[in-house]
């Protein structure tokens, strides 16, 4: 399971990061959303990986996973949503004062 | 005894921002009265805060009474206590600044300030790493309203590019966050540093990769090259008093690198120990370099002021880089000189822009601007200030600082560097004010070319003038050089020996991993 974890946390960075380096707004923001969901992702593996075990400390469990990081990756997804809120009405903005969706707000040449 | 002084900084703006949300469209003089009455209460609280930190202990604020380890707090030592009240009086200026028209140029704009006041002191006071985080995204997202105030092309791409580059540092800043939580179990800064102390050598390689994620985020906030090239186009596009307070925004990332790396990963540190000394002076060297080229080849004075912050924050890392106290005092005391002086410079590249109906703020001749001995001569000042010439405080704090350096072994480079910069500066600035105030064309010139993109506005020069005065704050910097510097060594006690923070927050004795790493005695 390490392994099926840490590479899907690998590949949506590596598809995340490739995606920020283009030149369009859109594949951008795609790319944020996943390096966001790869991040969350990550944060709530810091807790270690656990199956049926509960978040809560009772007396009935002698075993429990770590509640710490589902705190942090419900704070870091309410905060990376809104972010990327923001960021689509900015590059919607951005659209219709630069005319091109390029993020350099370049105008692209005419096709020949 | 708890000192709910601590919390002022916090929930005032919190409260002020979401009143004037609230009143969103009452008449623009009551929202700039709530700002400022806001910005003035939070001044008087950080001066007192101020006055309490210079002889008494580091104080806590356990929020919600959990204890240390497991509850958030925010901590008040020396070196927050200045940048709070650096902060407060900077806003202060900035806001009464944009009180006289720029808050017209778009909605809300005093509610985001509240809310990036927020932000800042809230990195500066909390101790606990995630909650920084939290701070962090409250500071950025208001800055994202702010660099976009006014609207424009230019403003539009620069904040593009501002957005996503801090939207990538976020998700990078959980990362290290994250390695450091589940390598070492806690979240709390000073927690942190002791388990860190204690931490095995087989977590080595993971602990030193988190430490140097965050410093990639850290170096983004702070503008170190090679992540500093948005910051002069989202700095020189943005409304004036933006930038001036923007100015305290890359000494977060100064002030963060400084605590992070002297506390978690300071000489006690067991693995971790001096991780980023191979690495802060060289880059905040080339930073430096770098940004005296930017301030040389820049055609425009907004552009020049923002390299400016750019080489403030370089010469600033390269004297912290050494890691040793008495050049971090020095870099204490250049803090609130080279952060007033940028803010002040800003202001009044703005008032002599809004005067030129061609060139604007660009070194182009243009017609005279009004009251050209009273501007000119606050332009001198700051330049002079800027540049490190004697009277004014850029002399006595580059002294300072070319003095406590002297026994590392980047001495010579930093010496080069900064007096080099020193007078590359004075010859941009110099040919700057030549330019605006000497090279003229006739006041009558019909000639109006077609590259007028904007009509003046009207400037009403006494009143207009105040803010950018009040930032001048460089003579009372000289004038109470000795109490500061003083000042300035005892904040830097606290941060160089990360001891008496821990001791502030967890309690006596719990620094003791520190100093005996193995349980001897």
């Amino acid at each position: 399971m390490e392994w099926l974890v840490s590479a899907c946390f690998g590949i949506m960075i590596a598809c995340g990061v490739y995606l920020v380096l283009r030149a369009r707004t859109f594949p951008v923001i795609l790319g944020l959303t996943l390096m966001g969901y790869a991040v969350n992702l990550f944060l709530f593996l810091t807790g270690r990986l656990h199956t049926n075990l509960p978040a809560i400390i009772s007396e009935n469990q002698a075993r429990y996973t770590d509640p710490l990081p589902q705190g942090l990756v419900l704070t870091a997804i309410v905060i990376g949503f809104a972010m990327i809120a923001f960021v689509v009405v900015l590059s919607l903005k951005a659209l219709g004062e630069l005319d091109t969706d390029h993020v350099d707000g370049k105008q692209e040449a005419p096709p020949s | 005894m708890i000192n709910h002084l601590i919390v002022g900084p916090l929930l005032l703006p919190l409260f002020m921002g979401t009143i004037i949300v609230l009143n969103a469209n009452q008449p623009i003089f009551r929202l700039r009265i709530l700002g400022l009455s806001s910005c003035l209460a939070i001044l008087v609280i950080t001066l007192v805060l101020l006055f309490q930190s210079v002889n008494g202990p580091i104080q806590t604020y356990v929020l919600g009474d959990w204890p240390a380890p497991f509850g958030i707090v925010m901590v008040v030592d020396r070196l927050s206590a200045m940048m709070l009240c650096i902060t407060a009086f900077l806003a202060l200026a900035s806001l009464a600044y944009a009180a006289r028209g720029t808050d017209l140029q778009g909605k809300n704009f005093h509610a985001l300030f509240q809310f990036q006041l927020l932000g800042i002191n809230g990195a500066f006071l909390t101790g606990d790493i995630f909650n920084l985080f939290v701070f962090f995204e409250i500071m950025l997202l208001s800055s994202y309203g702010l660099v976009l105030h006014g609207g424009g092309k230019l403003r539009t791409r620069a904040g593009m590019h501002y957005v996503l580059l801090n939207l990538v540092g976020s998700s990078i800043f959980l990362v290290g966050v994250g390695i450091l939580y589940s390598v070492l179990g806690t979240l709390n800064m000073a927690d942190l540093a002791v388990r860190m102390a204690q931490a095995p050598a087989e977590n080595a390689a993971l602990l030193k990769a988190a430490g140097l994620i965050l410093f990639a985020v850290f170096a983004l906030k702070a503008a170190l090259l090679p992540l500093c090239f948005w910051l002069p186009a989202a700095y020189g596009f943005t409304s004036a008093p933006v930038a001036a307070l923007f100015a305290v925004m890359t000494k977060v990332g100064v002030y963060v690198i400084l605590r992070v790396y002297c506390l978690i990963f300071s000489d006690f540190a067991g693995v971790g120990a001096g991780l980023l000394n191979p690495w802060l002076l060289p880059a905040a060297l080339i930073t430096l370099a770098v940004g005296v080229a930017g301030v040389a080849g820049s055609r425009d004075l907004k552009r020049i002021t923002a390299w400016l912050v750019i080489v403030s924050v370089g010469t600033l890392l390269a004297v912290i880089g050494t890691f040793e106290r008495n050049a971090i005092a020095a870099a204490i005391v250049y803090l609130p000189h080279t952060t007033f002086m940028t803010g002040a410079l800003f202001l009044l590249a703005d008032l002599i822009g809004r005067q030129r109906p061609k060139a604007g703020s660009g070194l182009v001749p243009d017609r005279p601007v009004e009251r050209p001995v009273l501007l000119g001569l606050l332009f001198l000042f700051a330049a002079v200030a800027i540049g490190g010439l004697p009277p004014l405080s850029g002399f006595f704090a580059k002294v300072t600082m070319l003095m406590m350096v002297q026994g590392s072994a980047g001495a010579p480079w930093i010496w080069g560097l900064v007096l080099g910069g020193g007078l590359l500066t004075l010859v941009a600035l110099g040919r700057a004010g030549i330019i605006f105030f000497w090279k003229l064309l006739p006041a009558d010139d019909s000639e109006t070319g077609p590259e007028i993109c904007r009509a003046p506005v009207p400037v009403h020069m006494p009143a207009d003038l105040f803010p950018a005065a009040l930032l001048c704050t460089s003579p009372l910097l000289v004038v109470f050089g000795g109490p500061i510097t003083e000042f300035a060594f005892a904040a830097a006690d606290h941060v160089i020996n990360p001891v008496h923070y821990i001791e502030a927050v967890l309690g006596p004795d719990r620094s003791l991993p520190l100093l005996y790493p193995f349980g001897g005695e």
